[in-house]
């Protein structure tokens, strides 16, 4: 028992949950309003609450939370706070009204699942993380079911995701066959690169690959960000890929930390792809979530870089660059949303133009967070950037480096691209002057101070360097 | 000299002010502060220059480099990490007066210039910004430091180019000239990180063990460094934004794109001097070749233009490719012996950016008064803008090196340098000298004499600036006609030690009689009411002159290359097969499941299983890799 209360974070963000759950059942329709409110404080409180790092290890090795997932756990708290925040305006309107109580505890049952998933030291409890992470989710894409796309998305999400379950059990069971254990630990004294592994390994980076949408297991990505209520589709492209890719480090490392010259070649052809794919299908399109589908895309790749480095500076940045990227990514996602819901569906470029002039502050957030997705100094885009490049280059991968930062100036012309429609482009019928719910407005300020100090603040990535 | 901070703070401070509480201030309001915060900076800027200089040499005869700030600001691993802070050295501390001098003479002029501009508040904001940036720039402690305000005064500079933004072309100007300006700067930062691992600092005067040791990485760190330097300062063939960032307020081209933005590039070579010579002393005749060719292009190019400030633009960038020039035809630190060229160009920088300034904003009072950049609708101006004149011709004098103004001291010793190097460096050098004083003068006999526009005068009489306005003009034209006497070798040389400036008689009998016979040449073909000759002339080399004046057609190269091979080779394709084979594949199956009734099931299933067929085919693929 005393083992099992040292999962503060865990119990913390359960006990949330059926405090929610109960909540749900047993609130009046009248009361229904409550919900939101409750929900972000309790989820504040776990946040705050349980964000001191330590290093754990449980159940004979079965949960191992070291100091940097554990922050990395308070990352993802927060950011779903951000998306809490993000989804109240949504969530009151009449046909989604009723299920409120529903969205909060799937969103909170998905996070439990990234908590695993970062946190597990073995195979059994990675893999029910991860479909704790996942089946919830596809619920979330399809939320709104009566709308065809949202329905459409979700069955798309679901159908890709089980399949590659599949494949990843399939490369666990190839490592069980291997090596006779399923604990993390064991792993690296049996696993040395033989053809039977090799398999394994592609087979278990498919899995994961295709949560951070990493080229070609991406293909689910622009259809179901499409469709999605925006506010899931920020939390699939910031909190899912933050967690996806922290995982995802672990088990390169810890797993298959002796075929690192194997993977080291697969993580450079696949970046290098998934960067350059992302970029090029980012520029062409007209719908801005269907962008931000191919710009995560991207971004994905750029997270994959921190995985190049060595152990210690690597999954410092990588923790970084999540950081940094919940902020921009969300603020992002934020402004779409709001404005989605004030003109009824509105999410095309065009419907941008001349936004500068209606609602002047939307515009400003949404152009100093793609200012720090484009990378671009001071904002906090530019030094996780920067960290993510340094780690693969003190590595000596230096075609994979250049080619990433070429890609950052096509990049740059995509983003300006926005920017432009908001503040040059006039329009016949620009989005009419409004003020979002005060929650969104709440979370756009957290989102922009993120975005301007993360990056100035250097304590922030002095802090995971010494948690790693 | 703790102080030296708030040059950086007072800036920021106005900006802030004025970005977030603009919109609630008056416009003269607005204008005030931040010209009082400018002027602030100014006084701070001159205080420390003269108490800098006036603490005097250490033991060795050199000038201290100071450091009042400093402080760790991002610890990279055990050894290396981000400093930020303040460092005075003599170049520095230059660049503190000249920034700070012209920023505040933009200020001051702006409020007649952009008087009644929508946006009045913002655009000094964004002043305010750039000159906080810019100091920042100077004062870096580490290359670092240096890149992260680089990019800063990119932004600004995006910003103020663009600040008529209902103007489809300075949308298009801003927006190439960030993005090219960020193309060069990929090399600037790939520079910084081999430079940082190579050198295991980002300060400016690391180990020489470690330098030595890390054999060519030294040179290729300097020469991506220089690639991003040469972007900044518009060097061929990445000068193409520069021309177009004329769209921005005349202002702003006279403080960004003429005075100090553009020659950070010359800055950054300067600061990276003593590297460059001690570990790549090959790369710096490359430098000099560049800057040589880039200043004789942009003459050409510039002696056809029409429009005052392309003109003035293109001889930006021929007056910086002389200052690039006399940095890569160093040979040694000494200046007696090879080093001469680093003073200079740091000196050339210094005149340039004070006649550049002048030129440009008497350009702005012309443009103000007709409403128009095209030569065509000037001509006979000087009956009615007679102090714009006189400042005019003053700083014309000044570029085309005629004595006793600021840039015949500054050229000649550029030329001396350049002879010193190789007599063809010093001849063609010259001629672009030459070229200079033709092109110039070519510009002020058609604005200020030649054939006056008369239908648009009658209509509209130009008159003279207001006294915001002239007053910059008269101050500049003072400092160009002083400048020259400063003994500038006594604050900056190559090695620290004090130089003394010697003029030689045959290299300025040369350029001064070549610049002479140029400026006759243009007086006899432009200064009269007809021009037979230049028409002649134009008829007969049309196709030169055709080239010339479309640039030779660099800019629709790169177009070329941006939108028909990125674009169409690359992009187009994928987007096409985005469009047409993945999104066209399930939309004909959806057409065609409508087409064959309900046969067919719905097209979610066999969209999935194309998704999966890629996923499936991604891990073979990647499975095959990995066993071969």
């Amino acid at each position: 028992m005393t083992q099992f209360f040292q999962m503060r974070q865990e119990i913390g963000l359960t006990a949330v949950f059926l405090l929610m759950f109960v909540a749900d059942l047993f609130l009046s329709e009248k009361h229904r309003n409550l919900l939101h409110p409750t929900a972000c404080i309790l989820l504040a409180l776990q946040t705050v609450l349980t964000a001191r790092p330590e290093d754990v290890t449980l159940f004979a090795g079965m949960y191992h939370s070291t100091e940097l997932a554990s922050a990395l756990k308070t990352i993802l708290s927060f950011g779903t706070l951000l998306v809490f925040l993000q989804s109240t305006q949504w969530l009151n309107r009449p046909d989604a009204r009723h299920k409120t109580g529903e969205f909060y505890t799937l969103a909170l049952s998905t996070l439990i699942g990234m908590y695993f998933m970062v946190s597990a030291g073995h195979f059994l409890l990675f893999f029910l993380g991860l479909e704790l992470a996942t089946v919830p989710m596809a619920c979330l894409v399809a939320f709104d079911k009566y709308k065809g796309n949202s329905a459409e998305a979700g069955a798309k999400f679901i159908l890709y995701a089980l399949f590659s379950s599949g494949i990843f059990l399939y490369g666990v069971s190839l490592i069980y066959g291997a090596v006779g254990s399923l604990y993390f630990e064991d792993m690296q004294l049996h696993l040395h690169g033989c053809e039977l592994q090799i398999l394994a390994l592609v087979f278990v980076f498919t899995g994961l690959a295709f949560k951070l949408s990493l080229v070609p297991f991406h293909l689910w990505t622009a259809d179901t960000y499409q469709g999605a209520p925006t506010a899931v589709s920020g939390m699939l492209s910031a909190i899912s890929k933050g967690a996806a890719a922290f995982a995802l480090m672990t088990i390169l490392f810890k797993v298959f930390g002796r075929m690192a010259a194997q993977w080291e070649l697969m993580l450079e052809i696949v970046i290098v792809i998934t960067i350059t794919v992302g970029n090029l299908f980012a520029m062409r399109q007209k719908n801005m979530k269907r962008f931000m589908a191919f710009s995560s895309i991207s971004q994905a790749g750029y997270i994959m870089l921190a995985m190049l480095g060595d152990y210690g500076q690597g999954s410092a940045s990588l923790v970084y660059y999540i950081a940094v990227y919940v902020f921009a990514n969300l603020a992002v996602f934020g402004v779409i949303n709001s404005i989605e819901q004030q003109t009824h569906g509105k999410v095309l470029r065009d419907d941008y133009k001349g936004l500068y002039a209606t609602n002047p502050k939307l515009t400003m957030v949404m152009t100093l967070a793609l200012f720090s997705l484009a990378g671009i100094p001071p904002f906090a885009g530019f030094f996780s950037k920067f960290m993510v490049f340094a780690s693969a280059f003190s590595q000596g991968h230096y075609v994979v480096v250049f080619l990433a930062l070429i890609n950052t100036v096509i990049s740059l012309y995509y983003y300006l691209l926005v920017v432009k429609a908001m503040f040059i482009d006039t329009s016949e019928e620009p989005v009419a002057p409004f003020r979002s719910s005060p929650y969104m407005r709440i979370s756009l300020v957290l989102c922009l101070c993120g975005v301007l100090f993360l990056g100035l603040a250097s304590g922030v990535y002095t802090l995971f360097t010494t948690l790693a | 000299m703790g102080y030296t901070i708030f040059i950086l703070l007072l800036p920021l401070l106005s900006f802030l002010l004025l970005g977030l509480c603009g919109n609630f201030m008056k416009p003269k309001a607005a204008g005030i502060t931040g010209t009082l915060s400018t002027a602030a900076v100014t006084m701070l800027s001159y205080f420390t220059a003269f108490r800098y200089f006036s603490a005097g040499r250490g033991a060795d005869g050199i000038f201290p480099t100071l450091m009042p700030y400093n402080f760790r600001w991002l610890p990279f691993n055990d050894t290396l990490g981000i400093d930020m802070g303040v460092m005075l050295d003599p170049i520095a501390v230059m660049m503190l007066v000249v920034i700070s001098t012209v920023s505040l003479m933009v200020h001051i002029y702006s409020f007649g210039y952009m008087k009644g501009e929508k946006g009045f508040q913002r655009y000094y904001a964004f002043l305010s910004l750039f000159t906080m940036a810019m100091l920042g720039l100077v004062v870096a402690t580490n290359i670092f430091q240096m890149y992260v305000f680089w990019e800063l005064v990119g932004v600004s500079s995006y910003l103020l180019i663009g600040f008529y933004y209902t103007k489809p072309a300075a949308i298009a100007a801003s927006k190439k000239a960030f993005i090219v300006t960020r193309f060069a700067d990929l090399g600037f930062l790939i520079g910084i990180l081999i430079y940082g691992y190579y050198a295991g600092t980002f300060g400016f005067t690391p180990e020489a063990s470690r330098l030595m040791s890390a054999g060519m990485m030294i040179p290729l760190a300097l020469g991506l460094m220089f690639v991003g330097g040469a972007g900044k300062s518009a060097m061929f063939p990445l000068h193409i934004w520069l021309p177009d960032a004329m769209e921005g307020p005349t202002p702003v081209s006279a403080l960004i794109h003429a005075a100090t933005m553009v020659v950070a590039g010359v800055y950054l070579v300067a600061r990276m001097f003593p590297l460059f010579v001690g570990y790549a002393p090959d790369l710096l005749p490359w430098i000099a070749y560049i800057g040589a060719f880039t200043a004789l292009y942009a003459a050409v190019v510039a002696c056809v233009q029409s429009d005052i400030k392309r003109v003035l633009a293109f001889s930006t960038i021929s007056q910086i490719g002389f200052m690039m020039v006399a940095l890569g035809v160093c040979t040694s630190t000494d200046p007696h012996d090879g080093g001469l060229g680093y003073m200079a160009s740091m000196f050339h920088l210094f005149t340039h950016a004070m006649f550049k300034a002048l030129l440009f904003l008497g350009a702005g009072s012309i443009i103000h008064a007709v409403h128009s950049n095209e030569m065509s609708a000037m001509g006979g101006l000087r009956k009615y803008m007679p102090l714009t004149h006189i400042t005019f011709l003053v700083a014309c004098l000044a570029i085309a090196g005629i004595w006793p103004f600021s840039g015949f001291f500054s050229k000649d010793e550029i030329l001396a340098a350049s002879f010193g190097f190789s007599p063809v460096m010093g001849w063609v050098m010259t001629a672009v000298a030459g070229l200079t004083a033709f092109y110039m003068f070519r510009l002020y006999f058609g604005i200020f004499w030649g054939t006056e526009n008369r239908e648009l005068h009658a209509a509209h009489r130009p008159k003279e600036s207001p006294l915001n306005m002239t007053l910059p003009l008269v101050f500049l034209a003072l400092v160009t006609c002083i400048a020259g006497f400063i003994p500038f070798g006594d604050f900056v040389s190559s090695d620290g030690q004090a130089y003394h400036i010697h003029i030689d008689p045959a290299i300025a009998a040369v350029s001064l009689t070549v610049s002479l016979c140029a400026i006759g040449l243009a007086t006899w073909m432009y200064a009269r009411d007809r021009q037979p000759v230049t028409d002649m002339l134009a008829s007969k080399f049309s196709v030169l002159h055709k080239a010339a004046y479309n640039r030779f057609y660099i800019d629709s190269i790169w177009l070329f290359i941006t939108k028909k091979v990125i674009f169409r080779c690359i992009s187009a394709p994928v987007a096409w097969f985005d469009r047409h084979v993945i999104d066209g594949f399930f939309n004909l199956c959806g057409k065609a499941a409508a087409w064959l009734s309900e046969k067919i099931r719905p097209m979610q299933n066999s969209n999935i299983q194309q998704y999966t067929i890629w996923y499936l085919a991604g891990a073979v693929v990647l499975v095959l890799i990995l066993l071969f």
